[in-house]
């Protein structure tokens, strides 16, 4: 399907494919072995400028635009899901310092991030505040010229591998979720250590990690916009960075269709090619529709974060849904299609499944994604 | 430090195909790209520009979509683009070749360094490179795989032989055929790209080169393709089956068959 790109964006998309065959797709089995963070490949990422593509021309970047974002996106993801939501996670902790930062917090921070030197991270969830997140534990309190930080985070992509660190914390606990704020901390501050590093199912190339703040003395100015505003913060920030997940899922999604269209054709089962049998071949008809259906609407959200439209929670949430259900349903049929080989991990399509079902998971569960589709939905009927 | 690199634009494919009747490549519907040995001069010319500061450019002869490879090689980092580009230096062979690129080289100017590939993909030929320098009267290095030193006259370089390589020195300004060991070419950055998109390459033909007419082209080349073919394909060779001391019978008969 043609989606019209522009000529800069198909740029963009024919830049990040590129990396992603010569740079990711040979590196991919050898990070989800290993668990390290691929150092090696950010840093071609960052060389290629891509990483400025959520930054704005001012403070260094190609300015910010969650199409471009989405194509980078889903070119990484093609070849490897979990070296992609390293650079994915990087905009996720990046988005609040444009969005919300001001002028000296946006100069301080954004160059760095804008050309891959160093790479963000985004902390919310607490062992006990998943998708509660007015269950926050970890407190901020006012202290002369700082906040004093104390609590625990997990599950932090790019934890311990990030520099810079957008972290969510209760200053007044009596307001509840109204009560949180969010503070930019850098790796390095007195206080601020790191956990637990997990061992995942997917994604391994990313780490994911915990982050321990004990009487970590953070900067007043490092606090972003003013107290209790955290749930602006995080719906806006997720608003720009959902579709991104979503093209997470589209690009793992992708990839397992290739691979099984490629395997179709090449294996040889009672004198022929598998692909000539009408099973496959609607398996194959209804993964690539699903795929087609899937990128149509993570692109036209896209479009409309870009194009300023104000309230895009419900289109945010049903583009991130969709995108991870069918990037499970189609990387499971593509497992398929490969038969007892696709089990074996010599073959590169079990690791899409495994790469796909976080993204069900995180950034709002898909079932709290259709709470907030539900809830718009009503909501829309009410006016 | 300025450098010229100079490229070659290439088909893609491995399986060259030729025009039996004019005996010339046939381009259409084959992608072109840069001739893979000249990623690697690009690169280094880009390389050194970034630690020695300096100019660097990029030529190439051939048709007006040739172009294209020299925005790649801007996206790439090079400066500036020039085209030699006119009906009049088709059927050039490799010295009408390297005598066209050495008159645009001298009309470029001052230059401390020239950069290419070892060889075409295509032509395979190698002696593009070391025609250019014998028509500027420099020293050439080829098959250069590291550059070890630059110095403000000179350069110690390592040059890549069949068994270990060389270190040679040779006063600046030179010529230097690099091969594919000398480093890994970068895949272009976003902003050079779009860089390469509006930069104006710079075309040249034989009026401003100001070349006579006999020395460039098919009538400038001293070399003339008599005839260049396909060479047929092997044919498939016997299986012989059975036992072991069967198939062993089988080829003696074989073998005195083919004797007599």
């Amino acid at each position: 399907m043609d989606y019209l790109l522009s000529e800069e964006q198909k740029m963009i998309k024919d830049l990040a494919h590129r990396i992603a065959e010569e740079k990711i797709r040979p590196q991919a089995a050898k990070y989800d072995q290993s668990e390290e963070y691929p150092w090696e490949v950010i840093k071609v990422i960052a060389e290629s400028d891509l990483f400025g593509l959520f930054v704005p021309q001012e403070y260094g970047g190609m300015g910010t635009s969650v199409l471009n974002l989405c194509l980078a996106t889903e070119e990484f993801s093609r070849a490897c899901g979990g070296i992609a939501v390293c650079y994915a996670a990087s905009a996720l902790g990046t988005f609040p310092i444009v969005l919300f930062g001001n002028e000296e917090q946006k100069k301080k921070y954004l160059p760095d991030l804008a050309k891959g030197k160093v790479v963000a991270a985004f902390a919310i969830t607490e062992p006990e505040a998943g998708s509660d997140a007015s269950a926050i534990k970890t407190t901020a309190k006012k202290q002369g010229k700082h906040y004093i930080l104390n609590g625990l985070k997990h599950f932090i992509t790019n934890g311990g591998d990030a520099q810079t660190y957008v972290v969510i914390a209760m200053t007044d606990k009596t307001k509840g979720a109204r009560g949180a704020s969010a503070f930019i901390v850098e790796k390095g501050t007195p206080g601020f250590t790191f956990g637990k590093k997990e061992d995942k199912f997917g994604i391994r190339a990313s780490s994911t990690r915990e982050l321990i703040f004990t009487d970590c003395k953070v900067p007043e100015e490092n606090l972003l916009v003013i107290e209790g505003l955290v749930f602006i913060v995080t719906m806006k920030t997720f608003d720009m960075s959902r579709p991104g997940v979503a093209a997470q899922a589209l690009g793992i999604a992708q990839g397992a269709l290739e691979l099984a269209v490629k395997y179709a054709k090449e294996r040889q089962q009672f004198g022929r090619s598998i692909s000539s049998f009408q099973g496959i071949q609607w398996m194959l008809a209804d993964m690539a529709t699903e795929v087609e259906a899937a990128r149509a609407l993570v692109y036209s959200t896209a479009r409309m974060v870009d194009a300023g439209v104000k309230d895009v929670a419900k289109e945010s949430a049903m583009s991130k849904m969709y995108a991870s259900d069918v990037a499970m349903k189609v990387a499971v049929d593509a497992l398929q299609i490969f038969g007892g080989y696709g089990y074996m991990r010599d073959y590169p399509v079990e690791k899409y499944v495994r790469d796909a079902k976080i993204t069900q998971i995180y950034e709002g569960t898909n079932q709290i994604q259709r709470n907030i589709i539900a809830l718009q939905l009503i909501k829309e009927m009410a006016k | 430090m300025n450098i010229i690199v100079c490229i070659k634009q290439v088909p893609e494919t491995t399986e060259v195909k030729i025009n039996p009747e004019t005996n010339t490549l046939i381009r259409e519907g084959v992608k072109s790209i840069i001739n893979p040995f000249d990623m690697y001069a690009i690169e280094e010319g880009v390389r050194l520009k970034e630690k020695f500061g300096g100019k660097t450019t990029v030529i190439t002869m051939g048709p007006p979509q040739a172009e294209i490879a020299l925005k790649e090689a801007i996206s790439m980092g090079i400066d500036e683009g020039i085209l030699i580009c006119d009906k009049a230096f088709a059927g050039s062979d490799t010295w009408a070749t390297s005598y066209t690129l050495s008159s645009a080289i001298k009309k470029i100017g001052q230059f401390d360094l020239i950069l290419c590939g070892k060889q075409a993909s295509d032509g395979d030929t190698a002696q593009v490179g070391p025609g250019i320098s014998a028509h500027l009267d420099i020293p050439q290095v080829t098959y250069v795989k590291k550059i070890e030193e630059v110095r403000s006259n000179s350069l110690r370089v390592e040059r890549m032989m069949e068994e270990g390589y060389e270190i040679i020195e040779t006063p600046l300004p030179a010529l230097l055929t690099v091969v594919k060991e000398i480093n890994e070419p970068r895949i272009p950055s976003l902003k050079g790209m779009l860089r390469a998109r509006s930069a104006k390459i710079i075309t040249w033909t034989q009026k401003e080169l100001d070349l006579e007419v006999t020395a460039i082209g098919l009538s400038g080349s001293p070399t003339q393709v008599v005839k260049i073919f396909t060479p047929p394909p092997r044919i498939g060779g016997q299986m012989l089956t059975g036992e072991p001391r069967e198939i062993a019978e089988k080829l003696v008969d074989l073998l005195k068959q083919e004797v007599t």
